[in-house]
């Protein structure tokens, strides 16, 4: 049965990933849950919870307004918190009681917004997904509402969709992989959504290029390539894939067409490492370490509609029970250390910690891809 | 449910001018960044040999799956996960036997007892609990299946998820021929102090005391049927240790670890009229407390204390107690004055009006400014994050003190902590404290 589990955990839900997205930008958060999803989101999900000041909180649902539908009261509280913080943005993420009993949530939305003439919006969420289900939902919204249209473009410049500690752990990381960019001739004007402000990401247009570097920028690409015809690139810049990927984003910028560097046809030896983990950066690191080698590799993701970003060698595996099945013949395999496990005796086994698997368990083994030699 | 009557918004208010119970107005609720409190992964891996099986969807599961993770448990824990469209499509109640009958077939070995934890969902789709435990016990005769609950979505108007699995694991022990002179020590997360008087009257009246974390296996533990005094320290262990000893038809002591001398005093009576031994008379507890408050005093000057609820269920109760003493009390972090503290509120309330309260949960406490310059002592690990200090006292949910010996051990612990900087960065998001962490 592939609901039970016996040894993984499971990965960052959508609810978190919603605030993950969202942490940086200055806006107001509200999960509407009654207590669990707050706390599971800032003790595991976040690593920026203890010094770094977000406005993002619980609605304390309880038992009799979740079935009297006392929706004045969720409306009450984030007005006057509304008031006394005075986010860029309110945001409301669901959990699955409120998503159960039908709460009208555009409604709830559109009160807010008049009574306090800040923008209010609803991202998809119920608490059963994933985080890149909520996460990408959630700059999906940024990228419909706050993005405008550019007085000019800029030549060689990028805007990279989808960081969040859950796929990236630190600022570091990001700023090594903005190097990586920076290094090769590429301007990055922003990054969706570590490091850089609401109004730094509402001038993304301006850029020729996006570079979506997980799979929680891929639905905020393609709205800013709807509305704004800037082409998207998706892959990571991780050690010898880098001259790959600027030879991608050269080419997108000339041709304005969008496209997957991950898509490269590889075939070398037959020796395979299997990755396991989220299909962008796992993918780039992949194809560094297939170039850099000579052995190919293939990956298997557990995340959810990811479906888009794998290649035909790669694996969509759902549950503990199909990872066991997908692991039996893998003789190296590169993932969180909370896989190894679950892993065959002679596995050997490559430890690289994932925010959005193991959470904070490894945080002192974070790993920056961008800043090491494969 | 609790209501305000006159609640404040605000990040302080002088306790002259709050309301009893809830001081500050609800609202949208923030949760800082100190989580030495246990939560229910914690409470349910001290039953030995248990196995624990949580049914959820995906963002409520991610919480229990890696607190057993940090704790290095994650071999006695396994989930079921609910979907989307088990939420609307009636097959919860399906998935959840299957999903736990399929955990358990997948361990390696049959534990012999299964904490099952259901949740909001279950209970909003109007589960048949009957018929999902009949079906396990059918399936499983061999393992006593325990219904535990997560459903936070309850705990403002009524028992909250860790009440309730301190009274499931309480409705386990079986009616069994009493042992004289036995008494089991339940509802409480942490092992009493030796040199506290409860164990001292126990120990001098020939009684022998059991605590859970003396029990290596089930076995064992289902054996604290058979005392003939059942007693908790801890205000979430009442309703669970008071119906077992009902139940069972023995006797039952609330002696709640707290402060003042008086109640202290009335606990060591209770205690005597069953043990036949009133160790109070042998000792001069009180006079020795005060000498050591002294001296705490003595060492701290007029260093400000900021107190809150994580350290203690009584942190009123503590407030008053330092305050009598000369302590300079600032402030007292807290959402709502539990029932206990009723009559140190008031005694605050009119002894020391200017003491401050301030709330935990409330939005505005994201932004609060972190401290200052000045060196504070914080009882109590929220405390110390609000007020952004290396020196503080950590324990968690009143730790190991009771009685007159705890005044004293607290003591310790004040100058020890006033003395000797802690990370405070490190320590205090660990979640558990005093359970193995991986963090």
């Amino acid at each position: 049965m592939n609901r039970s589990y016996r040894i993984l955990p499971i990965y960052t839900g959508d609810v978190s990933g919603v605030c993950s997205a969202l942490f940086e930008l200055g806006g107001m958060v509200v999960m509407h849950d009654p207590s669990g999803c707050n706390s599971t989101y800032n003790t595991h999900d976040e690593l920026r919870w203890y010094d770094h000041d977000s406005l993002i909180f619980i609605s304390g649902l309880n038992e009799m307004d979740a079935i009297l539908g006392n929706d004045d009261k969720l409306i009450e509280d984030i007005v006057t918190a509304a008031e006394e913080l005075k986010p860029r943005f309110i945001a409301l993420a669901s959990a699955p009681i409120p998503y159960m009993n039908g709460t009208d949530f555009d409604g709830i939305c559109r009160e807010i917004e008049s009574l306090t003439g800040i923008s209010t919006f609803f991202v998809k969420s119920n608490g059963a997904h994933d985080y890149t289900f909520g996460a990408g939902n959630a700059l999906a919204e940024i990228a419909e509402r706050f993005v405008t249209a550019p007085a000019r473009k800029r030549p060689h410049t990028v805007n990279l969709l989808g960081a969040t500690p859950l796929d990236f752990g630190t600022q570091d990381t990001v700023n090594a992989m903005k190097r990586q960019l920076t290094d090769n001739g590429w301007e990055v004007l922003s990054c969706w959504a570590m490091g850089d402000t609401l109004d730094t990401i509402s001038r993304s247009a301006e850029a020729v290029v996006n570079l979506v570097v997980s799979a929680v920028g891929l639905k905020a690409a393609k709205i800013l390539e709807k509305k704004f015809a800037i082409p998207y690139v998706v892959g990571c810049p991780i050690g010898d894939f880098t001259s790959d990927l600027c030879t991608a984003l050269d080419h997108a910028e000339r041709t304005t067409q969008s496209c997957n560097a991950l898509d490269q046809n590889l075939d070398f030896s037959n020796d395979i490492v299997t990755l396991i983990g989220e299909p962008v950066v796992m993918g780039s690191f992949g194809h560094a370490i297939a170039k850099k080698y000579g052995i190919s590799y293939r990956l298997l993701c557990p995340l959810e509609n990811c479906e888009t970003l794998l290649r035909k060698s790669d694996c969509s595996v759902k549950g503990e029970e199909e990872m066991d099945v997908a692991l039996r013949s893998s003789g190296i395999v590169i993932a969180d250390p909370l896989y190894h496990p679950i892993c065959p005796e002679n596995t050997v086994f490559y430890e690289l910690p994932h925010v959005g698997f193991s959470g904070r368990c490894f945080r002192r083994k974070l790993f920056n891809l961008f800043d090491c030699t494969i | 449910m609790l209501k305000p009557v006159r609640p404040s918004s605000g990040l302080e208010l002088p306790i002259g001018q709050a309301d009893y119970p809830v001081p500050f107005a609800w609202g949208l609720e923030f949760n800082p960044p100190a989580h030495g409190g246990w939560n229910i992964v914690h409470i349910g891996m001290q039953l030995p040999q248990a196995h624990q099986i949580y049914v959820c969807a995906a963002n409520c599961m991610r919480g229990v799956v890696l607190t057993a993770a940090e704790m290095n448990a994650s071999d006695r824990f396994s989930m079921v996960i609910l979907e989307e469209s088990d939420l609307c499509e009636g097959t919860v109640e399906d998935i959840t036997i299957e999903g736990t009958a399929d955990a358990i077939r997948k361990l390696p070995q049959r534990p012999p007892a299964v904490l099952l934890f259901t949740v909001c969902i279950h209970h909003f789709l109007g589960c048949d609990y009957e018929h999902i435990y009949g079906e396990l016990g059918r399936l499983f005769p061999d393992i006593a299946f325990i219904r535990c609950f997560m459903d936070p979505i309850m705990q403002k108007g009524g028992i909250t998820p860790d009440q309730k699995l301190r009274r499931s694991m309480t409705e386990l022990l079986p009616l069994r021929p009493v042992k004289k002179k036995t008494a089991a020590l339940l509802g409480s997360d942490f092992r009493l102090n030796e040199t506290c008087e409860l164990k001292q009257i126990f120990s001098e009246s020939g009684w022998s005391l059991h605590e859970i974390q003396d029990c290596k296996t089930f076995e064992e533990y289902l054996s604290l049927g058979e005392c003939e005094l059942f007693v908790t320290v801890y205000p979430n262990g009442v309703l669970g240790v008071e119906q077992v000893a009902k139940r069972l038809g023995r006797d039952f002591l609330y002696l709640p670890q707290c402060f003042g001398y008086e109640e202290i005093c009335t606990n060591l009576e209770k205690l005597g009229k069953v043990t036949g031994n009133n160790l109070k008379k042998n000792g001069n507890f009180p006079s020795k407390c005060d000498e050591l408050l002294r001296q705490t005093r003595e060492l701290l000057g007029t260093t400000p204390i900021f107190i809150d609820p994580s350290l203690h269920p009584r942190p009123l109760g503590l407030a008053r107690l330092l305050l009598e003493h000369d302590f300079c009390v600032k402030k007292v972090y807290l959402d709502a004055v539990s029932s206990e503290e009723e009559i140190d509120f008031y005694w605050l309330k009119a002894h020391h009006p200017s003491l401050l309260l301030s709330p935990i949960i409330r939005p505005e406490m994201r932004l609060k400014r972190r401290g200052d310059e000045e060196k504070v002592l914080a009882l109590g690990q929220k405390a110390a994050w609000f007020e952004n200090t290396p020196y503080f006292v950590n324990i968690v949910q009143g730790g190991s003190l009771w009685g007159f010996d705890g005044i004293m051990e607290l003591c310790r612990l004040m100058q020890e902590a006033f003395l000797y900087e802690k990370e405070t960065q490190d320590i205090i998001p660990r979640k558990g404290l005093g359970c193995e962490s991986c963090v």
